[in-house]
């Protein structure tokens, strides 16, 4: 498969995980027990967030002010930021034998921008270029329950965040419901073809990080992501009782 | 393709969502060429001609958008951004001319200028090892213009004239983010040669009108309206002459 003069089918050596569910699913705070772990255990470990990259930051925040942004350019414009991350940190961090944590992936894209009502398959031509996560963890939580996560403190919706653009009720809070609903059933669609390894998020957090933890451990030879000791990042205390 | 009032707009492949290409009955009339090329003076005459004769016209182009068109230019100013990054910040440039200018402009029945469309940033991912049919994806969301002009100039007038204009040649248009030579001027005719290779490949695949644009800027006017005036149906001027003259000998 040769897409964008990348080779994804090329074996590289380091490994991408990443997690994927609805906005209070709880998945940002299993990735975020993953990256303390594998730190601790003195891994290779980067971790990287959807819609963070500073090149497209500014137009983004324009759009979303003016609401201006329709599906297709919003579909676009985080493809490019996607792009920025994945050129520059992704890749090479995984030419250069990182576990990269990824919390959100081209899936929340697929999702959303499906419900949004672009082309499905143009969706999954224009992200062809990133390589499928080693690992996907997708959060199944009920919707309901996702939902009393977010909404318990009744907190300001944003425009898009509610997907006010989609006309599907004039009260945020409805609206973020039904959204979210579709975003859920799109999740599900894709879960066979995309591999996800599906975690109750039903469950104790200490549960589900357990099984993460066990299905990493199958599938992932840590030992080969340890720092070489040399390389350890140096506690600075601890160099400072060593010049003493 | 041909212009047929009557079917609308065809599209590339990938349907926007909301979009019935069949109601949008103005022209989208394309005009393609490397910086030095005459494009945007001819583009200028064009619009000018076109009001004067009563039609109702807009101009889109490259990074004009108002969602990404700042910001493009900001991030070309740095030099970080990578291929694939350059490549889909123009396309969200484009989509949101598309979707904001363009299609509300043909459903109501304007002239649709454009000065350069999406084959130049086709052809410039192409030339940074970009897959073709990843960039033809990423654009199969565009309209199929009613008529596409490429100028036509060699790389060494289009260096003559960028340093006459300019006094230096630009940047990317010399394809330093992928040189092979420290050497500006051969950067950019190598480059230029390249681009040239890739749009002549693209002239028939896409129905490229390919004006010769090394003539002087009036000859290639006159050539342009020429063949608007085939497009648009108007009359042409010797025989739109003849016919007044006729009807005033009739009178007499």
């Amino acid at each position: 498969m040769k897409k964008t003069g990348n080779k994804l089918d090329r074996e590289l050596p380091g490994k991408l995980i990443a997690v994927e569910g609805l906005d209070g699913s709880g998945k940002s705070t299993q990735i975020s027990l993953l990256k303390r772990w594998l730190e601790i255990g003195q891994h290779k470990v980067f971790f990287t967030e959807w819609n963070s990259s500073p090149l497209v930051r500014r137009a983004t925040r324009t759009g979303k002010r003016n609401k201006s942004l329709t599906p297709s350019t919003f579909a676009l414009i985080h493809c490019t930021d996607f792009a920025d991350r994945y050129e520059r940190q992704i890749l090479p961090l995984l030419h250069a034998g990182f576990i990269v944590l990824a919390d959100r992936y081209i899936y929340t894209a697929f999702a959303r921008d499906a419900v949004r009502g672009c082309d499905r398959e143009w969706i999954r031509k224009i992200y062809s270029f990133a390589r499928p996560p080693d690992l996907t963890f997708f959060f199944h939580v009920p919707l309901q329950v996702a939902l009393n996560r977010i909404l318990e403190g009744r907190p300001r919706l944003k425009w898009y965040e509610a997907g006010m653009d989609l006309q599907l009720s004039m009260d945020p809070y409805e609206s973020f419901r039904i959204f979210q609903g579709r975003i859920q059933d799109e999740y599900l669609r894709m879960a066979d073809n995309c591999k996800f390894l599906t975690v109750d998020a039903g469950n104790a957090p200490q549960l589900q990080q357990k099984l993460m933890r066990k299905v990493i451990n199958q599938r992932i030879n840590l030992e080969k992501y340890k720092w070489p000791v040399h390389l350890i990042p140096p506690d600075r205390s601890h160099l400072y009782h060593a010049l003493r | 393709m041909r212009y047929d009032k009557d079917n609308g707009k065809q599209i590339y492949g990938t349907l926007l969502p909301n979009l019935n290409p069949a109601s949008l009955k103005g022209r989208l009339i394309v005009v393609e060429g490397a910086d030095g090329s005459g494009r945007s003076t001819q583009v200028g005459l064009l619009q000018d001609w076109l009001e004067e004769n009563g039609y109702a016209t807009v101009q889109v182009g490259l990074k004009r958008s108002m969602l990404a068109g700042q910001e493009l230019e900001r991030a070309m100013q740095g030099h970080t951004l990578s291929p694939i990054t350059f490549s889909l910040f123009y396309a969200t440039d484009f989509a949101d001319q598309l979707e904001q200018e363009i299609i509300p402009a043909l459903r109501a029945d304007f002239i649709v200028l454009a000065d350069r469309y999406i084959y130049t940033t086709m052809v410039r991912d192409i030339a940074r090892g970009m897959n073709p049919d990843w960039v033809r994806d990423v654009y199969s969301i565009a309209l199929v213009p009613d008529i596409i002009f490429y100028l036509d100039v060699s790389p060494k007038v289009l260096a003559e004239r960028t340093l006459r204009k300019n006094s230096v040649l630009s940047y990317w248009e010399s394809g330093m983010d992928i040189r092979r030579s420290g050497d500006w001027y051969e950067c950019f005719i190598r480059y230029q040669r390249q681009v040239h290779k890739v749009f002549e490949g693209m002239a028939t695949a896409y129905g490229f009108e390919v004006v010769d644009g090394n003539r002087t800027p009036l000859q290639v006017a006159a050539d342009l309206r020429r063949r608007m005036r085939a497009l648009l149906g108007m009359e042409a001027r010797s025989s739109a002459k003849k016919a007044r003259k006729k009807r005033r000998a009739e009178k007499a």
